[in-house]
This record gives structure tokens, C-alpha cells and sequence, in this order.
């Protein structure tokens, strides 16, 4: 059937609002008698508490409440763990060890708070942290994941016997016997390092507990309004009717803002109800790069085992994964590596060993890609290693073992995040490659540009990077649809949206099944009181999750719809069609009535109705996907290198997406662009820096470089459409892709463009400055 | 030392008349004293963008200075460009091509193109890239915020 608004360029609902500053963040909440919070936070990595001395903080005017760890008596709780533990199996470790909210006895990464002020103003808060006396003894830190799993390492929770938080084997085949019989071994040490997600909007949020009426609303900058609803109430003692989390506009997720619970999104909620004010905390950018989660930090020993022909045998990595002082996203982000360890391609043998490392570092959770970069980044980077010592061109020796059309859904033999087995839906890979290399013009610039361009000293290189992406995992997002009397349309839905364009999408799917015009169809998305069923927005599954029980509740809708107009109309419910906002019959257009008509018909105010009815043209119902939809995409670029600055000109960047239905071509760009984007940073210009103290020495965006649009390149952006068959719109997440690749292209692309260099790189992030010392190290290896 | 100051600030069109402490940024001075939460803060230390305003037509970061010296001066924030039902021709520019993703970096990024464009009517994409190159936007790679200020000089043209 071809469709009216679904695939189309609509432009989004959201935007005047936004455009004109009068779209509601959380720092613009504002309530009379509100009060403000700053936190004392630890300039040291690891240290002991020793003593806190708050009278001086407590005496300045202005000044409501200064609390500590005592302080809160038996309400200082760790946090609630946010994915449920592995399950039991044989062979796995588990520690689970959550984030408190103020330090109690021992500090255990820069920037753990320690105290917290309220008062009159934030301007009076932050004097008044200046005024407590905190000592604090400080201990040996740990900061590099190998030297904090050797024998007496100083110890980040001193209960455990050594900072192993988890470890988890997982085997697919018999890697040792496939390595027994392959012509070629490939083992490298390949290290991945932190960065920040960064969103241009810090954390915030305002609670206001309202004595009289016993009733807490919180407004938060999370990407899961609902399960913070549930868990405050929990830890608070409310019913969850008493508590009503609104996410408004929120300015970037990221993933960090799917981090439950932070330590203030707890505390400020419960210093409101013990002061019976409202509370506002804002996280500044420098809280932000030391309390607000990371990722990325991994060291991998891996091997590749191959045929001659380049076919992949087998492939076996052990590594280490940086959680930071805390665990409570137990192993979803070392999961996912390992789920993409494989990428696209057909492997029979795979053994991986992840060991997951507390250290004294900000708590890692997942940042867009979320463990993803950095399986791709293995596999593609052993790949690149493998075609060179084979004399197998890149883009062959990739399309050799690419997973075959036929064989989807294929079955990997793992488990994935969710401790389900990975299984990938549906796919055909090569087209999409085959895009990106005509799109590149991959052929003609191998064979006749990149020689010309190298006969006149110009160090131009070509990368092309395929990958997979998990979208769309459980377990349920639910929507609310309501056709009102005024005719236009009304949907709440329980995930948060950060930009993604959810107030448009949703409509345009909402539109398709009730005729009406994109934007007659109002979204509300993050607010409890108005949907109070789902998990959040995260692993790209708010089109596909969200979308699909939106899709399945206007369908509903569209039944009754249809139901009630056959008697009004007295026609056939198969010759009566949707459009414009009015049910009409197909060959009589001038025969129909309004859908606010029908809605108030379908309300009526006297009268009997039939037994069995319900009132309204409105439905709720609920998606569920039997498991995550897998996407596909390539990237493709072309890049000059200064030899002088080892700044890098991007001059052509191409990708090439397969993520089954497209709702928006306008907003799927707009997602890709963003991507590319951070992924560009994390490849060559973000790392965070952390010393052996467990210091971050570049915590503000003059020293940490997010990319501008100086650096940006413009982005041709192609679509394969393969639809997922576990949904009825065939859509699969895109949220995530293109950040996941630009690592793994950008190594190859750098290698290719030194051609006469004998360069392997065999980490990321890079730099400018990293790239240099790496070419400097060549030099003296020579 | 003196705890508050008079000050007099003409902001989009409106004369306000309040007493500051002079430690007060005139990013919170808008935002919390007078309610135009249109601007938004993103760094505090001058370099995101986010908290872009005119001051006296030219931009300038709000982070970065103190309420007390706009005693006297006109400021235009956001909110004094257009409002939804009657948008100024960036702000529909970015509209149609989608220049914005969360859109918390858009107000400063705004303001940024409204004396760029006065000055350079025809801009080309890389004299936009380095007008806007001071203000961060971690949701949308920049490229549809080119087109848009493309189009917005088109609109403005005509």
C-alpha cells in the first residue's frame, strides 16, 4: 500500500517551540519558594573520609540545609541496580556494586559527592560548599585497567577480593581447532579509551514535594521518566500515583541520561520531601565531565584465525572492560561488544573473555554505540591487518565473509544484552556495501585519482568501513491514542525523547492510520501522569519499540473508527477511506462526517449505549519485540593528511544505511549526521584524559574537543531499505549508527593515505598530536 | 562592598529596571530574573555558544558577562527575533531544513547568524562553517544548520 505520510520529508511539530524559547528544559522549570542545590565533590580520585565539618555551611544566610552521609541516617541507600544481574550460569562473576548517594566512608572517583547545600540561590550554595572543612586521607588510585587486576592492587571496594567486577566466557564453535588449521593467525593488542557524551545540556533536576496535597513532581533530564518514577517511589516510601516524573525537552541524551539513578536524582527528590520545598540542581559542565557516565575504555588481546583466501576461520578476544567505581549497568555495554565483535560477518569460531575492572575513575555506562564502536573497531581493524598480510584487497576480503542473504534470521549462538540469544533478523549486506563503494566511486579513485593525487605529494586515503547495528531490543514501550472532539489527534507515549524528532515520526505514523494532517496529531512523550507504562528511550529502539505501539494503538483506533461511521454513514466499513480529518465514502466524497463528530458521538452524554461499549475513539496498546532488530550500514571516506599538522581534510564521507522502514528521510539524515559526527570525535579529537591519580586533566570543553563545524564534512547519506519482519512497520533503530564505524574507518583511511609508512593503529581514539607520536614511533622502529 | 546595583537593560524592546548583585551573570540575570529561558547555558566558560545573545547587535556570550555591564545596553535574546505564529526568516529557515535536533544550542546559533547574515548576505558554506564554528551542537553534524543558513540568506535576499 503506498503510504501518505509514512517515508515522508515532514518538518517537525517540535520545531517553533524550540526555535523561538519557548520549549520547557528542565532549567527553565521555575516555582515560587524554590530552593537551590550545589554539591561538595572530591578532588581525589581514591581517599578515605576521615572527617566533615559542615556548622560554618549550615550558619550563612541563605543557607536551608547542608546533609552528609550521616545525615540521611537510614535513607543513605547505594542505588537499585538498573538491568537485572546475569542470570546464575556456570563461569559467571558478578559483583554488583552501585553508587551511593554522598560518600559515607571512602571516595572512590574524582568528583563522587560528598556533601550537598540547599539554598535561597545556587550563587549562596556554592559559597556555602566553600565553607565545609572535609578531610580526606588520600589512597593509592587505580586508574589502568591491567595494573588494577594484578596481585595487590590497591583495592576500589575494599570487600572484594581484587577489582574484578565480572567476568563471562562465551564460546560459538571450536575456536582452537579452527585456529589449528589456518593459514594465518593474526594477534594484536588493540586498546579503546574513554570519552564523554557530552551533550550541550548538563543534568538537571527540580523536585517539588507538595506536603499538602502528598504528591512529588519531579522534572529530570533522563531518558526513562518511568522507571525514575517507580524507583523514587520505591526508595521514598510513596505510592507511584504520588509521584509524577516529567522529562521534558531534554537537550541530548547520549545514553548517560539513561544512567538510574545518579546519586542527585535521588538526593534532591528526598531533601524536597524533608524541607517541604521545591529544589532545583543544575549540573554544571564541569560536574559534568567528572559525575555524568562515560564509555569506551577497553583493552582487547585478540586473534584472527584465516584461510589463504582470506575466509574468516575464526576469531578468539579476551578483554578488559573499564566500569569505572561502580557497575550498575552490570554487562550491558561489554555484552554488546562481544555481540559485534563479528560485525557482519559469517564466523563459525568464536571464543571471547571479558573480565570487567572497577577502577577509580567516573562510572561508565553507555554513551551512543554503547560497546558497539568497539567491536566493530576490532574486527575491522584485524580485517585491514589481514588483507594486507594476505594481498587481498580490503573491500574483497570483506565481502568474502559477509553474512548471506539467505541466511537470515542468523543465529550467532550468544547471548546478547538482554542474556537472550543473539539472533540477526533480517539483512542483505552486500548492496549496501556495493552503494557506499559506487557512491565513493571507490574503483575510480583507487585506480586513477588516488595514484595522480600521490604523484603530486598529496597523502589521500580511502577507507570503507561496513557494520552492524542491534536496534530495537524489549522488552515494551505502550501508547495512549485519542481522537478528540476538536478532531485532532492526541498521543502519550512513555518514552523520553531528547531530539530525535519523536513529536513528529510518531505522528506521521499516527497519521497514516487516521487520515488526519501530521500536525493534528499532538505527542506528549516523558510524563508519567500521561503514560505510565514503558522503560526510556535507549539501543535506538524509540522508533522501533515506541513506534510499532503507536502504530499498533492507531490501528485500534482506526477500527473503531471505522466501526462507528459504517452505522452513521450506513455504509460498508471496505468503502469508507480516511482522509483529511473526515471518514467519507470513496466513490460519494461528499458523503462523510469529521472524526472530533465521531468522537463526540462516540462519548454521548445521554442515552443508553450497547453493552460491551467503550467510550471514545481512543485505544491503548502495547509492542513487545520477540527480540532486537539488527540494522546494517557501510561508511566510505575519502581523506588528505597534512604530513606537517596530521590534521585531516575530509573530502568526501559517505553512508549507506539499511534500517527497514524509513519513517523520516529528513529526520533519518538529521540522526546519521549526528552520528557521524560524535563518531568523527571519538575517533580523532575526543579522549579524556586521565592521569595514573585517576585525575581528568582536560574536563572543559576549551581542553576536551567536540568536533565543529569546521571540522565536519558534509555528509552524503544513501538508503537500502530491508525491512525487519519482528514489526509491522519493518522498522529497525538508527539512533546508534553512525557513530559505530567512524573509528574503525578512520584507521583504515590513515593507514591507506601513509601508504609509505609501515603504520598499524591499533587504538582509538586518535589525534593529531597522537597520530605524530605514533608516526614518530615508526620512525625509530625502523 | 556594595551588595546590589540599579541596573537599566533595554532586552528586545523592553526596558527593565532591577537591583543585581554584581556577581550575577547576565546569562542568569535573563534567564532566572527576568524569565527568558530562551537562552541556555551549556559550558559557563565561554565556549559552547549556547548562551549566544546581541549585545548592542552583536554577539556575545552571556556566560561571560556580568548583568552589571549591561547597565545601559540593548540586548536581543531569542525570544526578540520572532515568536511561532510569525517566525523570523532564520528561525523558518531552520524550520524547513532542518537545522535543529534537541534544539538546545539553537538560540545562540541563532542569534550568531543574525548579524552574520546582516553583514554577509550571500554567505558561502565555508564562511558559514566558520561563522558558526564557535557554537557546539553535539545532535546534528552541522549540515543541516548550513542549509539552513543557506536558506535563511535566501529568504532574507529576496
Amino acid at each position: 500500500m503506498t503510504k501518505k505520510f509514512i517515508g515522508k520529508r515532514v518538518k517537525r511539530n517540535e520545531d517553533p517551540r524550540l526555535l523561538t524559547g519557548q520549549a520547557l528544559f528542565v532549567d527553565d522549570v521555575e516555582i515560587p519558594g524554590m530552593l537551590h542545590a550545589a554539591f561538595l565533590r572530591s578532588d581525589y580520585a581514591h581517599a578515605r573520609l576521615l572527617s566533615i565539618d559542615v556548622s560554618a555551611a549550615r550558619q550563612r544566610p541563605g543557607v536551608v540545609a547542608v546533609f552528609t552521609a550521616e545525615d540521611m541516617g537510614e535513607d543513605w541507600q547505594p542505588g537499585p541496580p538498573l538491568v537485572s544481574p546475569p542470570p546464575t550460569a556456570k563461569d559467571v562473576i558478578f559483583h554488583s556494586r552501585r553508587q551511593v548517594p554522598l560518600v559515607k566512608d571512602k571516595v572512590r572517583h574524582a568528583g563522587e559527592a560528598i556533601a550537598v547545600v540547599i539554598a535561597e540561590s545556587r550563587y549562596i550554595a556554592e559559597d556555602a560548599v566553600e565553607d565545609i572543612l572535609v578531610e580526606l586521607e588520600p589512597l593509592e588510585a587505580v586508574s589502568d585497567l591491567e595494573k588494577s587486576l594484578q596481585e595487590g592492587s590497591t583495592l576500589v571496594h575494599d570487600d572484594l577480593e581484587s577489582n574484578l567486577a565480572a567476568h563471562l566466557i562465551q564460546k560459538k564453535g571450536d575456536y582452537e581447532a579452527a585456529r589449528e588449521k589456518a593459514d594465518l593467525v593474526i594477534t594484536r593488542r588493540i586498546v579503546t579509551d574513554r570519552g564523554a557524551a557530552a551533550a550541550m545540556e548538563n543534568r538537571g533536576i527540580v523536585a517539588h514535594w507538595d506536603e499538602k496535597s502528598q504528591h512529588l513532581t519531579v522534572w529530570d533530564t533522563t531518558q526513562a521518566p518511568i522507571p525514575i518514577r517507580n524507583g523514587l517511589a520505591a526508595r521514598l516510601g510513596l505510592s507511584a500515583n504520588q509521584v509524577r516524573v516529567i522529562a521534558p525537552f531534554v537537550g541530548g541524551g547520549f545514553g548517560p541520561k539513561m544512567m538510574m539513578f545518579y546519586p542527585e536524582e535521588m538526593l534532591i527528590p528526598w531533601a524536597s520531601m524533608k524541607l517541604s520545598r521545591p529544589i532545583k540542581w543544575i549540573e554544571d559542565r564541569r560536574e559534568n565531565f567528572y559525575a555524568t557516565t562515560q564509555e569506551r575504555g577497553q583493552n582487547h588481546d585478540v586473534e584472527l584465525a584465516l584461510s589463504r583466501d582470506g575466509h574468516i576461520l575464526g576469531l578468539k578476544d579476551v578483554f578488559l572492560h573499564d566500569t569505572g567505581a561502580y557497575d550498575p549497568y552490570g554487562l550491558t555495554i561489554p555484552l554488546n561488544t562481544q555481540c559485534h565483535l563479528m560485525g557482519p560477518y559469517d564466523i563459525e569460531n568464536f571464543t571471547s573473555e571479558v573480565s570487567v575492572v572497577f577502577t577509580n575513575k567516573t562510572l561508565v555506562t553507555p554513551v551512543r554505540g554503547a560497546g558497539r564502536p568497539q567491536g566493530i573497531f576490532i574486527i575491522e581493524r584485524l580485517l585491514d591487518i589481514a588483507a594486507k598480510e594476505l594481498g587481498i584487497d580490503q573491500v574483497e576480503i570483506r565481502k568474502r565473509n559477509l553474512i548471506p542473504p539467505e541466511a537470515f534470521p542468523y543465529e550467532h549462538k550468544i547471548i546478547d544484552q538482554a542474556f537472550a540469544p543473539l539472533v540477526l533478523d533480517s539483512g542483505n549486506y552486500w548492496p549496501v556495501m556495493k552503494k557506499a563503494l559506487d557512491m565513493i566511486g571507490y574503483d575510480q579513485f583507487v585506480k586513477e585519482e588516488q595514484p595522480r593525487l600521490r604523484a603530486e605529494g598529496k597523502y589521500v586515503g580511502i577507507g570503507i568501513t561496513p557494520f552492524i547495528e542491534s536496534t530495537g531490543v524489549g522488552p515494551y514501550e505502550g501508547a495512549r491514542v485519542t481522537v478528540e472532539a476538536s478532531g485532532k489527534v492526541f498521543v502519550a507515549t512513555g518514552v523520553g525523547t531528547q531530539g530525535q524528532g519523536h513529536f513528529t515520526t510518531f505522528a506521521q505514523i499516527v497519521a497514516e492510520q487516521l487520515g488526519v494532517a501530521v500536525s493534528d496529531v499532538r505527542i506528549v512523550t516523558g510524563d508519567t501522569t500521561e503514560f505510565h507504562w514503558g522503560t526510556g528511550t535507549f539501543a535506538s529502539r524509540g522508533a522501533v519499540v515506541a513506534g510499532n505501539a503507536i502504530h499498533a494503538s492507531a490501528s485500534i483506533v482506526r477500527q473503531k473508527v471505522l466501526k462507528l461511521a459504517c452505522k452513521i454513514l450506513e455504509t460498508p466499513e471496505e468503502e469508507l477511506e480516511l482522509e483529511c480529518g473526515l471518514v467519507r465514502v470513496a466513490d460519494t466524497p461528499h458523503k462523510s462526517i469529521s472524526l472530533g463528530e465521531l468522537a463526540l458521538l462516540a462519548n454521548p452524554l445521554r442515552g443508553a449505549v450497547e453493552p460491551g461499549t467503550e467510550p471514545g475513539l481512543e485505544a491503548t496498546a502495547y509492542f513487545g519485540p520477540q527480540y532486537g532488530a539488527t540494522a546494517f550500514g557501510t561508511h566510505a571516506m575519502i581523506i588528505e593528511i597534512d604530513p606537517e599538522t596530521m590534521m585531516i581534510a575530509i573530502k568526501r564521507y559517505i553512508t549507506v544505511e539499511d534500517c527497514g522502514t524509513v519513517l523520516n528521510p529528513l529526520i533519518l539524515e538529521g540522526q546519521i549526521h549526528g552520528g557521524v559526527s560524535m563518531g568523527i570525535g571519538n575517533a580523532y579529537y575526543e579522549k579524556l584524559h586521565f592521569d595514573e591519580n585517576g585525575q581528568l586533566l582536560n574536563a572543559s570543553f576549551a581542553d576536551y574537543l567536540i568536533p565543529s563545524a569546521t571540522e565536519m564534512p558534509r555528509i552524503e547519506v544513501g538508503h537500502v531499505e530491508t525491512t525487519s519482519p519482528l514489526n509491522e512497520l519493518g522498522t529497525k533503530g538508527v539512533g546508534e549508527a553512525g557513530t559505530i564505524p567512524v573509528p574503525a574507518l578512520f584507521s583504515q583511511a590513515i593507514e591507506n593515505a601513509l601508504y609509505n609508512r609501515e603504520l598499524e593503529i591499533l587504538e582509538t581514539p586518535l589525534s593529531p598530536n597522537r597520530l605524530f607520536e605514533l608516526l614518530v614511533n615508526e620512525e625509530k622502529s625502523r | 562592598m556594595q551588595n546590589s546595583f540599579n541596573i537599566a537593560v533595554t532586552v528586545n524592546d523592553t526596558r527593565y529596571e532591577r537591583a543585581v548583585e554584581p556577581r550575577i551573570l547576565l546569562s542568569d540575570f535573563l534567564r532566572h530574573d527576568l524569565g527568558l529561558t530562551g537562552t541556555h547555558v551549556g559550558c559557563e566558560h565561554g565556549v559552547c555558544g549556547a548562551c549566544t545573545i546581541l549585545f548592542d547587535g552583536q554577539p556575545a556570550r552571556s556566560c561571560l558577562v556580568f548583568a552589571v555591564q549591561a547597565h545601559g545596553h540593548k540586548i536581543t535574546t531569542v525570544e526578540g527575533l520572532g515568536t511561532i505564529d510569525n517566525l523570523h526568516p532564520i528561525q523558518e529557515a531552520f524550520h524547513e531544513a532542518h537545522g535543529l535536533q534537541c534544539g538546545f544550542c539553537t538560540p545562540g546559533i541563532l542569534t550568531t547568524i543574525v548579524p552574520f547574515l546582516e553583514q554577509n548576505p550571500d554567505p558561502s558554506e565555508e564562511e558559514i562553517r566558520e561563522a558558526i564554528s564557535g557554537n557546539l551542537c553535539r545532535c546534528t553534524g552541522y549540515q543541516h544548520i548550513v542549509d539552513a543558513v543557506k536558506l535563511a540568506a535566501e529568504k532574507m535576499r529576496k
